[in-house]
C-alpha cells in the first residue's frame, strides 16, 4: 500500500507544504499527498495540537519509548530543554531535521546537528508524546528540584508492586518519557536518538525500549493486531472515533484535581514492560490458549460467538462452565467486570534477542493512556493479576507511570502550563 | 504458581466419551469422502454426508444457530459416545477427527447443549484403511487411574508426616534441623503440585511465592517459612517472633492436612488429567525451578526439579502402555528424554541431596534448560495422543 510522502528532502528545500494543524482526535491532516489512492492516513501529523498526537493517532507500526532523569537542579535549564525539545520534536514530526541546519548542511569542522540516518525518509507519521514521572516534581526522598512539587497530580505517583512483578529497577521509572511512533522504525529511533542527544547534561537517558509491531489500534480504520501469544489484542478498545468515551475515560478534565489544571486535556501513560514465556505457551493445546484468552485465535470472535466486535456473553453457558472461562483474560479486563473503567491501550511487541537460557526474550510492551491511573489501570491490573489466567504465561519486567500534558499550542514548549 | 491445567480431578468418566480433537481451523475439503460438514443451526442439523468409508473422519462443525451447540458421533445404540465436539458458539466453528471402523452410527447435533439432539443415522462402510479398537484399552486406562490415585495418596500422606516434624522443628528453634529437613518434606509437595493446585486456594496459601503477593495480601506458606530460616540475603530483614513462628507453622500444617483430606476423599483422575500432569510438572520446572526463581533464600531448587521431574515421569509411565499402542514412537522419545533429563540431575547429586542452585554454573542451568525444553516439547502432545483413537 503506498504512503503519502513528505521527504525531508523537500522540507530543506522548501517544498513541503504547512504542516495542517488540526485540534483534536486523530484529525492531523495529510500533507503533500498527491497519491490520495489505498492511502490509511496522512503522511505527517501535526505536533501541536489540542491533545499531543501519538495517543488517539491511528497507532504506527513501530515504537522507540525512552524514559530519562534529570540530572540537573536547575528549573531553567529543564525549560530550556523542553523548549529544546518541542523545536526539534516539530521539525522531526513534519519530516524535518533535528536541529535548524540539517546533516549535511552544517560547518565541516562541527558535528552536524542531525545524525543523518533519516536523510531521504519520509515523516513516516512520526509522533513524539512527552509525558512527566512523579519523580519529577518530588525525588525519592522528596525533594522538590523544580518548584513544582505543589502542582503534583494526586494520583501520579509510582505503581504499587502488582503480583508477578519482577520489575528490574533499571527498566521502570523516569522523570521524563517520550514516546516516538512512526511507521518506520529507523524514524522512531533517529527521533529518540536526536532528543536524548540534544539533552544530554540536563537529562540522560534511563532506558529506553524498541516495540517492532503494534498490538491494538486506536481506530476503527485499522485492523487489531496480533501479539505474541499469536492473538488480537485490544479488540475493545477505546476508539478515536468515539469522542464522548474519549472524554469519560482518556482525557483530565477541568476539576479532575485542583492542583494539578496544567494536565487538563492531558492524560497518564501507564507503561509495563510485560515478558511473555513464549516457549511455555506454545507447547499449549489450542483449546486451552482460546480458554485463557477468551476469543478464537482464527477471528478473534469471543467464544460465546459471532464476529471478532461481538460483545462477550459472558452469561453463555458452556459444558463445565460458562462458554468464557471465569478466568479467560477477555472477562478478567472487560469494562463490565472494572466498574465500566476503559483504557486506550497502545502496546507494542518486542523481542531484545535471547534471554541467558536461549528463551525469547519478548513480549508486549505495554501502554495505556487513561484518566486516572487509580480508577481505572491499577485495579484493572490488580484483577488481572490476581485472576488472569494468563498471568501464568507473564512476567513483569518494567514499569513506570507518566502524566502526558495537553497539546503544545504555537509559540508554547512541551509543558508550558506546568512551569508557567 | 497456579497452574491452568485443572482437568486433573475431573471426575471419571472413562466410559464414556474420549474427547477427540476440538479446534476451530480451516475449512474441510469437502471432495475428501473422509470429510464431513456438519452445520448446527438452533432447529436442524445438516450433515453433508451420510455415508462413508471407514478410517479417520473428519466432521467440521459450524454452528450457524445463536444457541451454544455440540456435535456427537453415537453408536449405533445411540447411547456410546464415539467422539464429540463442545462448547461451540454461535457463528463459530469447530472440528472432530475420529478414527471410525465399519458400521451403523448416529450423529446428533444439540443445539442449547439439552435434550437429545437432533439425530440422524450415519453408515461408515468397509474400506482399505483399518481400524482396530483395542479390547485392553479399558483396562489399560483403570490400570492408570488406579496406580496414579495411590501415588497422590501416598505422597500427600509423606507430605504430611514430614511437614508435621518440620513445622515442630522450627516451632522448637531448631533451625539447622529444620533447614536441613525443608527441601525433602517440600519433595512430596513438589511431586503432586498440580493436583493441589486444583484445590483452588491451597497452593497459594501454601506455596506461594514473595514476588506474587499483591501489596496489602497476607504471605503465608512454605516461602513465608524458607525467608525467615534463610534470611542472610534479605535486606533488612526482621526474624519472626515465636508466636509469629506458631502462626505460621500451625497455618501450614493446617493446610497441609486439608489437602490431604481431599486427597483422600472422592477422587479419582481420568487419563488425560493424568497426562495433563505431567505436562503442568515440566512447566513448573521450565518457569520456576531452572531460572532459580522458586527457593530464592535457601537455593534448593535442584530439589523441586527432581521432584517435578519424578511426579512428571510418574504420570507418563502411568499412561505408557495406553501410549504404546497409539503412538510408540512418542513413547520412546519421551522415555529417552526423561532419561537425558536425570543423567544432568543425576549429575548435581550430592550427599545432602544437590548442588545448591546459587552454586551452578552459567554453562550448568543452560544444560538443563535445554533438557527441560527437549523434554517439555513432546510431552506437550502426550495428552493428544493418549486421547487418539488408535
Amino acid at each position: 500500500m503506498k504512503q503519502p510522502v513528505v521527504s525531508r528532502r523537500a522540507l530543506f528545500t522548501g517544498g513541503a507544504a504547512v504542516v495542517g494543524v488540526a485540534s483534536g482526535l486523530a484529525a492531523a491532516q495529510a500533507i503533500d499527498s498527491d497519491d490520495t489512492t489505498g492511502t490509511t492516513g496522512p503522511a505527517a501529523y501535526a505536533f501541536r495540537g489540542e491533545h499531543q498526537a501519538g495517543i488517539v493517532t491511528p497507532a504506527q507500526d513501530r515504537l522507540h519509548f525512552a524514559a530519562f532523569d534529570v540530572v540537573t537542579d536547575s528549573r531553567e535549564e529543564l525549560v530550556e530543554l523542553l523548549q529544546a525539545w518541542t523545536e526539534a520534536a516539530e521539525r522531526m514530526t513534519a519530516g524535518g531535521a533535528a536541529g535548524p541546519i540539517g546533516p549535511t548542511e552544517g560547518d565541516a569542522d562541527l558535528p552536524p546537528d542531525d545524525t543523518g540516518e533519516a536523510i531521504g525518509l519520509p515523516a513516516s507519521r512520526l509522533t513524539l508524546t512527552f509525558g512527566f514521572g512523579p519523580t519529577l516534581f518530588r525525588t525519592p526522598k522528596g525533594k522538590d528540584r523544580f518548584g513544582i512539587a505543589d502542582r503534583q497530580p494526586k494520583v501520579l505517583r509510582e505503581l504499587p508492586h502488582f503480583p508477578a512483578d519482577a520489575l528490574d529497577p533499571e527498566r521502570s521509572g523516569g522523570d521524563l518519557c517520550i514516546q516516538a511512533c512512526a511507521d518506520d522504525p529507523q524514524v522512531a529511533v533517529h527521533a529518540i536518538r536526536n532528543l536524548a542527544r540534544i539533552g544530554f547534561g540536563t537529562v540522560a537517558v534511563r532506558w529506553s525500549q524498541l516495540g517492532f509491531g503494534r498490538t491494538s489500534s486506536t481506530s476503527t480504520s485499522q485492523e487489531t493486531p496480533r501479539n505474541l501469544f499469536g492473538f488480537k489484542d485490544g479488540t475493545a478498545n477505546l476508539k478515536a472515533e468515539e469522542p464522548e468515551a474519549l472524554a469519560d475515560h482518556l482525557w483530565v478534565a477541568q476539576g479532575d484535581d485542583p492542583n494539578a489544571e496544567w494536565l487538563v486535556g492531558g492524560s497518564y501513560l501507564a507503561a509495563r514492560r510485560i515478558n511473555m514465556r513464549i516457549e511455555t505457551w506454545d507447547r499449549q493445546t489450542l483449546q486451552d490458549q482460546q480458554d485463557i484468552i477468551g476469543r478464537t485465535k482464527q477471528t478473534g470472535a469471543p467464544l460465546s460467538g459471532g464476529e471478532e466486535f461481538s460483545e462477550p456473553d459472558f452469561a453463555m453457558p458452556g459444558r463445565g462452565g460458562p462458554i468464557i472461562p471465569v478466568d479467560a483474560h477477555v472477562r478478567v479486563v472487560h469494562p463490565t467486570k472494572n466498574d465500566g473503567a476503559q483504557i486506550l491501550r497502545r502496546g507494542y511487541n518486542f523481542v531484545d534477542g535471547s534471554d541467558d537460557l536461549g528463551g525469547l526474550n519478548a513480549g508486549l510492551f505495554f501502554i495505556a493512556y487513561v484518566r486516572d491511573p487509580e480508577k481505572q489501570f491499577i485495579p484493572m491490573q490488580t484483577r488481572m493479576a490476581q485472576s488472569d489466567a494468563m498471568m501464568e504465561y507473564l512476567k513483569f519486567t518494567g514499569s513506570a507511570l507518566f502524566a502526558v500534558p495537553p497539546g503544545t499550542r504555537t509559540g508554547e514548549h512541551v509543558g508550558a502550563a506546568l512551569f508557567a | 504458581m497456579l497452574n491452568r491445567k485443572l482437568a486433573v480431578l475431573v471426575p471419571i468418566l472413562v466410559a464414556g466419551p474420549l474427547l477427540a480433537s476440538c479446534t476451530e481451523n480451516t475449512k474441510a475439503d469437502d471432495s475428501d469422502p473422509r470429510s464431513i460438514q456438519v452445520v448446527s443451526s438452533d432447529d436442524g442439523c445438516d450433515v453433508s454426508k451420510v455415508e462413508v468409508p471407514a478410517g479417520t473422519l473428519t466432521f467440521d462443525v459450524t454452528n450457524s444457530g445463536s444457541k451454544v451447540t455440540e456435535f456427537y458421533l453415537l453408536a449405533e445404540d445411540g447411547l456410546r459416545i464415539v467422539g464429540e465436539v463442545e462448547n461451540i458458539g454461535a457463528n463459530l466453528n469447530s472440528r472432530l477427527t475420529v478414527a471410525v471402523p465399519e458400521g451403523n452410527y448416529v450423529t446428533a447435533c444439540k443445539p442449547g447443549m439439552k435434550g437429545d439432539g437432533i439425530r440422524a443415522d450415519f453408515a461408515v462402510t468397509a474400506s482399505d484403511e483399518k481400524v482396530e479398537v483395542s479390547a485392553d484399552e479399558q483396562a489399560q486406562i483403570d490400570q492408570a487411574s488406579a496406580n496414579y490415585l495411590a501415588y497422590v495418596q501416598d505422597q500427600s500422606d509423606q507430605l504430611l508426616t514430614e511437614t508435621t516434624k518440620f513445622v515442630n522443628l522450627y516451632k522448637a528453634g531448631k533451625d539447622d534441623e529444620a533447614r536441613a529437613l525443608y527441601a525433602d518434606a517440600r519433595v512430596h509437595w513438589e511431586r503432586i503440585e498440580p493436583v493441589a493446585e486444583s484445590f483452588g486456594n491451597l497452593d497459594p496459601l501454601m506455596d506461594l511465592r514473595e514476588a506474587d503477593v499483591a501489596d496489602g495480601d497476607d504471605w503465608t506458606g512454605w516461602h513465608r517459612i524458607e525467608k525467615d530460616l534463610w534470611p542472610e540475603e534479605a535486606k533488612g530483614y526482621r526474624a519472626m517472633t515465636p508466636k509469629e513462628r506458631k502462626f505460621y507453622a500451625d497455618d501450614l500444617l493446617e493446610n497441609t492436612k486439608k489437602l490431604d483430606k481431599q486427597v483422600d476423599g472422592d477422587l479419582s483422575f481420568t487419563v488425560d488429567g493424568i497426562a495433563n500432569g505431567a505436562t503442568a510438572l515440566l512447566e513448573e520446572v521450565a518457569s520456576g525451578k531452572v531460572t532459580g526463581e522458586e527457593e530464592i533464600w535457601s537455593h534448593t531448587d535442584l530439589w523441586d526439579f527432581q521432584a517435578n521431574v519424578d511426579g512428571a515421569r510418574v504420570a507418563f509411565e502411568g499412561v505408557k502402555a495406553l501410549l504404546e499402542t497409539k503412538d510408540p514412537e512418542l513413547a520412546k522419545t519421551l522415555t529417552d528424554r526423561f532419561a537425558d533429563l536425570q543423567k544432568l540431575l543425576d549429575a548435581q547429586k550430592t550427599d545432602d541431596g544437590f548442588t545448591y542452585y546459587d552454586e551452578l554454573s552459567p554453562a550448568e542451568v543452560k544444560q538443563l534448560s535445554n533438557a527441560v525444553n527437549a523434554l517439555a516439547e513432546p510431552l506437550s502432545k502426550l495428552t493428544g495422543a493418549v486421547l487418539a483413537r488408535s
